[in-house]
């Protein structure tokens, strides 16, 4: 097996392309990072592993607007990241230049994972080692849109998912909890699947929420603590109901 | 027969361009819209061939969102200026643009701001400019009744009177103008002045 996991472009005899899969484990090892489609929002999370003291936390943007109406959010090697972004967003623009349209969700997905597959079959590269949740409204229909991709770039749509770290977690957690959402409602359902992995608080939450008339926009601190403590209370009240009615049958 | 002219006021800066499309003899239309809206704060007024004009703004309008993009702040009129005259210099001993160019952005920290930059890629910083054949009235009537810090009204009434002296006096006038103005609150157009309304289609 050692043999066939050097070059990207050999398949080994089962059928693996082992570069690849062990991007994947890179994904797997990066920031937890979930995204939940509402009717009328859509929300990205992202875990912030706790800033250094003298770092100024304002330059590690880890959910990014491609253009004014897509929003991305990605695991794994954010160096990796910042390459395809950047690609991402001159062809937004190209897209804009020259056919006078912005870009759909699904166009710019699937020109990202593209990029990814392309780096799959190559001599001498490596592919990117990330994958991505990207949202974003339809410049014309308005209707709300998250995909994902991967290192072997794939991508299909999802109504939620999560990536990263303990993404089977929030993923099990979300398959028994969505339901069709809108407003603040698809906020709070990101937010308790990101604190399903993610220790409680403000400063370990990255979160954005993209609306048709506002594009992208970031949450305060403070402003996702005192979803958090909504949420918390909510737990705590269930929790109380759950043990006050057991007697009766 | 294209004309072109802008000046800054307090606070703000004006466009004024015609909305003519001809090809020799013909007039193509009447609203063409001459004057690009590159972003929030920032206008582009062009003249020259048609087709390097579309290709070369939209080239620029859409740099500049892609800097917006990468860097989460958007480039100055100075920069966006620079820019500008960087692309048409480059192109200029290989694949030159024709166009003309009057561009005026407001910036937050250093107010309003106007560019004049030709096809040559000549580029000044100004405070009044015109271009075409209109530019031999509309500056002589600039340099008699501009002065710095003029109000909007003042402004748009010595804009009035530079096209009423265009219409007069130059041979081929357009007939229709478009004025934009940007300022704190943005770029976004102020009026048009017509004298010919393009006419729709009378129903049978």
């Amino acid at each position: 097996m050692a043999r066939y996991d050097r070059a990207i472009t050999v398949f080994s005899p089962d059928g693996h392309l082992f570069q690849v899969e062990y991007a994947l484990e890179a994904v797997r090892k990066g920031n937890a990072a979930v995204g939940v489609r509402g009717t009328d929002t859509i929300v990205l999370g992202v875990e912030k592993k706790s800033a250094a003291k003298l770092q100024d936390s304002r330059s590690v943007r880890k959910i990014v607007n491609l253009d004014n109406h897509i929003a991305l959010a990605c695991a794994g090697l954010k160096a990796d990241a910042r390459v395809l972004i950047n690609k991402a967003r001159i062809e937004c623009q190209s897209h804009r230049l020259t056919v006078e349209d912005p870009v759909t969700v699904e166009y710019i997905t699937r020109y990202i994972a593209g990029l990814q597959q392309k780096y799959t079959q190559s001599g001498g590269v490596r592919p990117f080692g990330l994958s991505t949740l990207i949202v974003g409204f339809d410049p014309y229909t308005g209707v709300p849109s998250l995909y994902q991709t991967d290192p072997s770039g794939t991508f299909s749509a999802w109504k939620a998912n999560a990536t990263g770290r303990n993404s089977n977690s929030m993923r099990e957690f979300l398959e028994k909890n969505y339901k069709e959402t809108s407003g603040q409602e698809t906020i709070k359902l990101a937010i308790r699947a990101l604190l399903e992995v993610v220790e409680s608080g403000g400063k370990n939450i990255e979160i954005a929420v993209m609306t048709k008339e506002h594009g992208l926009r970031q949450f305060e601190e403070a402003e996702i603590d005192a979803i958090v403590a909504e949420i918390e209370a909510e737990k705590a009240a269930a929790e109380a109901a759950k043990k006050g009615t057991p007697k009766e049958t | 027969m294209e004309c072109v002219f802008g000046m800054v006021g307090n606070g703000f800066a004006v466009v004024v361009a015609d909305t003519s499309a001809v090809n020799s003899i013909l007039v193509h239309k009447s609203n063409e819209d001459k004057i690009m809206i590159l972003d929030s704060h920032k206008l582009m007024g062009t003249s020259g061939e048609h087709g390097d004009r579309v290709q070369f703004t939209e080239y620029v309008q859409k740099n500049v969102a892609l800097y917006l993009f990468r860097n989460g702040i958007p480039l100055t009129t100075a920069a966006t200026a620079n820019f500008t005259r960087n692309e048409l210099a480059t192109a200029l001993r290989k694949n030159p643009y024709s166009v003309n160019i009057l561009l005026a952005g407001y910036d937050k920290e250093t107010g309003p701001s106007l560019y004049y930059i030709d096809y040559i890629a000549t580029f000044h910083k100004i405070e009044k400019g015109a271009f075409g054949y209109g530019s031999y009235f509309s500056l002589s009537m600039m340099d008699r009744h501009y002065h710095s810090g003029m109000s909007l009204e003042e402004a748009v009434d010595l804009v009035d009177k530079c096209i009423l002296e265009i219409r007069t006096r130059l041979v081929v006038a357009p007939p229709n103008f478009v004025i934009k103005i940007v300022d704190k609150d943005g770029a976004r157009e102020y009026a048009w002045r017509e004298s010919i309304k393009d006419t729709g289609v009378s129903s049978a």
